[in-house]
C-alpha cells in the first residue's frame, strides 16, 4: 500500500536519514520508533506528503502520495481543533474538510466511542490535553481511510484512552487498512500485524 | 491494489464552490464566536476615520477634499489589522496540516478564507464607510462612490493580504514584517481607490479609476489564491 522510496532527508545541516526504504501493507501497522529528535515527525510528515524529501519519493498504491491525499488520515501533534468552537463543530468541520460527510448521528456515536459524549457542547478550549486527543481519536474513527499516519498518537492519553486508541488501530487493520504510527514509547497494537522500524 | 481502495466504489468529487463554503462556514463561526475581536477592528476603523477632522482644521471644503483618502488608508490599516491571524492560528493550532492534506484543492480552500476575512474586515468597513464619511462633509453622490470603490477594492485587500500572511507564517514579528510587505502592494489599490473621488470632485469620470479597480479584482481574485496556496505549502514544509 505505502512505499518509500530511497528517503533522504535533512533538518537545517543534520543528515536525519538517508537512503531509507520502508513498505507497508494493506492490514499492516508499522511502528516508527526512536529518540527524541531523530527524524520521526519529519518521516510521518514526509510520509504525508506535507514535506518534500531531498531525495527520494513516496507512493501509495503506486500513485505519489499526495495525490493520494482522499486515502489517506493524517493525526500531527496538535489536533487541529478551533478553540472558539465546540467538540462537536470541530468534529464536524474536520471530517468535511476531509471530503466525508457525517451525520449528527454518528459524529455523536463516535464522541462516545471516545468517552467525550458529556463534552459534546464544550468549547475546544475547555478540554484537557487528554480529551483533545480523544478528539482526534473520534475523528479517526470517522475516516475509515485506507491509510493512517499517526505521529506520537499516545501522548497524552489515559490508560483508557490509550485501549480506546488500540481498539481504532485494530479495527482499522482488519479492516484492511494500514497504520503508520511514529512513537517513542511502547504501543500496544496487534503484535500479529505489526512491524517496527527504528530510526537511528 | 489493495482491498481497501476499493472500498471507495466512485472518485467523489471534491469541488471547489464546496471547499470556499467550507472555509467561509467555519472561519465566519470562529469570527463570530470571537465576537470583542471583530469589534475592536471595528472600533479601530471608526475611531482612525473620526480622528483626522478633530486634528485638523473644520474647514469644509478641507476636510471633503481629505474626506476620500482618510477612509481609504484607515480600511488599508483595518484590513491589515486582521491579517495576522487569517493563517497564523490555523498554523498555530494543525488546522493548516489538515487543509494542506485535504482531498479539496488548496487554492480554493485558502481563498475561501480570504473571502471571510473579506466579510468580517472588508465588508464592514463597506457599510461603515459612507456613515462614517458625513464627518468629512461629504455629499451624497461622493460617499456613493467611495463606497462603491471600497467595494471593489477591499477584496484585493483580503486577496493580497492573504498572501502576504502566508509568507510571514512562522517568522517572529511577523505582524510588522507582514505590514512591510504588504503595503507597498496595496499602494495601487489606494491611489486608485481614492482617486476615483477625486476624478469626480474634477469633474472627470469615475469609470477609469474604478475599471482599473475591478481589473485589480479579476487578477488577484485568480492569481492569489494560488499564490497563497503555494505560501502554505512552503510554510508547513
Amino acid at each position: 500500500m505505502l512505499e518509500a522510496i530511497d528517503l533522504t532527508a535533512r533538518r537545517g545541516s543534520a543528515v536525519l536519514f538517508t537512503r531509507l526504504r520502508l513498505r507497508v501493507d494493506a492490514g499492516r501497522a508499522l511502528l516508527i520508533t526512536g529518540r527524541n529528535g531523530s527524524g520521526k515527525t519529519t518521516l510521518l510528515r514526509i510520509l504525508a506528503g506535507l514535506t518534500q524529501p531531498e531525495e527520494g519519493r513516496v507512493t501509495i498504491n503506486g500513485e505519489p502520495a499526495y495525490a493520494m491525499r482522499a486515502h489517506m488520515a493524517f493525526a500531527g501533534h496538535a489536533a487541529a481543533l478551533k478553540d472558539e468552537l465546540t467538540v462537536e463543530e470541530n468534529l464536524r468541520a474536520l471530517v468535511e474538510l476531509s471530503g466525508e460527510t457525517a451525520t449528527v448521528e454518528a459524529v455523536r456515536a463516535a464522541l462516545v466511542g471516545v468517552e467525550l459524549s458529556q463534552q459534546r457542547e464544550l468549547p475546544a478550549r475547555a478540554l484537557s490535553a487528554g480529551q483533545r486527543r480523544r478528539v482526534g481519536l473520534a475523528r479517526l474513527a470517522l475516516l475509515p481511510r485506507a491509510l493512517w499516519l499517526l505521529d506520537e498518537p499516545a501522548t497524552a492519553l489515559d490508560t483508557a484512552g490509550l485501549r480506546v486508541l488500540a481498539d481504532l488501530v485494530a479495527q482499522r487493520l482488519r479492516a484492511g487498512g494500514a497504520v503508520v504510527a511514529a512513537t517513542h514509547q511502547p504501543l500496544d497494537l496487534l503484535a500479529d500485524r505489526t512491524d517496527s522500524y527504528a530510526l537511528q | 491494489m489493495s482491498t481497501a481502495v476499493a472500498t471507495v466504489p466512485t472518485e467523489p468529487d471534491y469541488g471547489v464552490l464546496a471547499a470556499v463554503r467550507w472555509a467561509v462556514a467555519r472561519d465566519l463561526r470562529v469570527a463570530l464566536r470571537s465576537r470583542a475581536e471583530l469589534g475592536v477592528q471595528l472600533l479601530f476603523y471608526v475611531i482612525v476615520v473620526s480622528v483626522f477632522p478633530l486634528a485638523s482644521s473644520p474647514d469644509r471644503a478641507l476636510l471633503a477634499a481629505m474626506g476620500p483618502g482618510v477612509l481609504w488608508v484607515a480600511s488599508l490599516l483595518a484590513s491589515l489589522l486582521a491579517l495576522p491571524r487569517l493563517f497564523a492560528s490555523d498554523f498555530g493550532d494543525g488546522t493548516l496540516e489538515q487543509i494542506a492534506l485535504s482531498p479539496y484543492p488548496l487554492p480554493a480552500l485558502v481563498a475561501g478564507k480570504a473571502l471571510a476575512h473579506w466579510l468580517t474586515t472588508g465588508l464592514p468597513v463597506v457599510v461603515l464607510a459612507p456613515i462614517l464619511g458625513v464627518q468629512y462633509a461629504l455629499d451624497a453622490q461622493v460617499l456613493a462612490i467611495v463606497a462603491a470603490s471600497l467595494l471593489i477594492g477591499t477584496p484585493i485587500l483580503s486577496l493580497l493580504g492573504g498572501i502576504g500572511a502566508a509568507l510571514t507564517l512562522g517568522t517572529r514579528g511577523g505582524g510588522s514584517l507582514l505590514a512591510l510587505l504588504i503595503l507597498p502592494l496595496y499602494v495601487p489599490v489606494l491611489i486608485f481607490g481614492a482617486g476615483s473621488a477625486d476624478a469626480w470632485r474634477a469633474g472627470l469620470s469615475v469609470a477609469p479609476n474604478l475599471s482599473l479597480l475591478g481589473a485589480g479584482l479579476l487578477i488577484t481574485l485568480v492569481g492569489a489564491p494560488f499564490a497563497m496556496a503555494a505560501a502554505v505549502r512552503i510554510a508547513l514544509d
